[in-house]
């Protein structure tokens, strides 16, 4: 098997990979928007993820509703219970990076315009104006 | 959740003035839901013993739930079927969580590779593999290699909207 062990690391063109301990953004489903850790990979289209720390219960989820990040849990060994996820997962302070992303906080900021009410949007809208108005005047007067 | 459920059924013949205690038959029949675990448990029994379903009766149905639903399993299942030209013993290898599911992904893998209905496959035995170096196909044992990591590759995601003011990227 030593042959076929060398295969999957060999260099790549792909910098995120399916593997123990990549974090992953799960898109459907009640967890919708939180991040996990892979644990194990039960085949080509599935693996068992956990996140005890972000609110993912341990399951097995389909790749077609994950989303893999560039982060990963060093170390983390293969079919790792949700107590040594936990432990990891927290000591290698994923959870930390991940919500200083760019990406999290893209997200996030989306999140946030989709909740508001026409009233709020009006406000945004208000105080948008406010600060052109601001930025025009002192333009202006820069360039005279 | 699965397609299947792994039901034990046990049945036996009617008792008879010549047969007052008959010998009890208990199978694991993989099935959708009670009704069709029954019904195979007399299709497998009146092919294998005098017995059928009028003059039979049935004394148990029970559920046999996963012991350990969360660990992934290697699971080895005999099979046979029937082909357009003929009947077929198979073994094949399924990679799941449990028993049931692992039984209800090896229906879809043969209808998809021989058109195969569930009315024409046998599931003969279903055994989980406890070693590696016992696992027989490739398709398996690429999947236990040590560090095992592979890409995504061409991910397309789903826009909220029909139309979309960029080409989405796919990698």
């Amino acid at each position: 098997m030593s042959k076929s062990n060398s295969i999957s690391q060999v260099p790549s063109n792909f910098d995120r990979f399916v593997e123990v301990g990549r974090v992953v953004l799960v898109q459907d489903g009640p967890y919708a928007g939180k991040i996990a850790a892979i644990a194990e990979i039960i085949d080509h289209n599935r693996a068992i993820i956990d996140g005890p720390s972000t609110g993912v219960p341990r399951q097995a989820f389909a790749f077609r509703h994950l989303v893999l990040t560039s982060l990963v849990v060093p170390n983390l060994p293969r079919n790792a219970g949700t107590g040594v996820v936990r432990k990891q997962f927290d000591a290698s302070g994923v959870a930390a990076k991940w919500s200083n992303s760019s990406w999290a906080k893209k997200r996030e900021a989306i999140q946030k315009r989709r909740k508001t009410t026409d009233f709020e949007r009006f406000n945004v809208f208000l105080q948008k104006r406010a600060r052109r108005d601001l930025v025009r005047k002192a333009v202006k007067k820069a360039k005279a | 959740m699965s397609r299947f459920t792994e039901y034990q059924v046990i049945g036996r013949h009617l008792p008879t003035d010549s047969e007052p205690s008959p010998k009890l038959f208990r199978m694991r029949i993989f099935a959708p839901d009670e009704v069709v675990a029954k019904s195979r448990f007399w299709y497998y029994l009146r092919s294998l013993r005098k017995i059928k379903k009028a003059n039979g009766e049935i004394v148990s149905v029970n559920v046999i739930a996963e012991k350990k639903p969360n660990k992934v399993k290697n699971f080895g299942i005999w099979l046979r079927y029937d082909s357009r030209s003929g009947t077929h013993n198979m073994y094949k290898e399924v990679r799941d969580l449990s028993r049931a599911a692992a039984v209800a992904s090896l229906y879809q893998d043969m209808a998809a590779r021989h058109r195969a209905r569930f009315r024409s496959i046998q599931i003969l035995r279903v055994q989980e593999i406890e070693k590696t170096a016992d696992i027989r196909r490739p398709y398996i044992k690429q999947l236990l290699i040590p560090k095992l990591r592979f890409p995504l590759p061409h991910r397309v995601s789903k826009s909220r909207s029909t139309f979309a003011a960029s080409r989405p990227s796919t990698f």
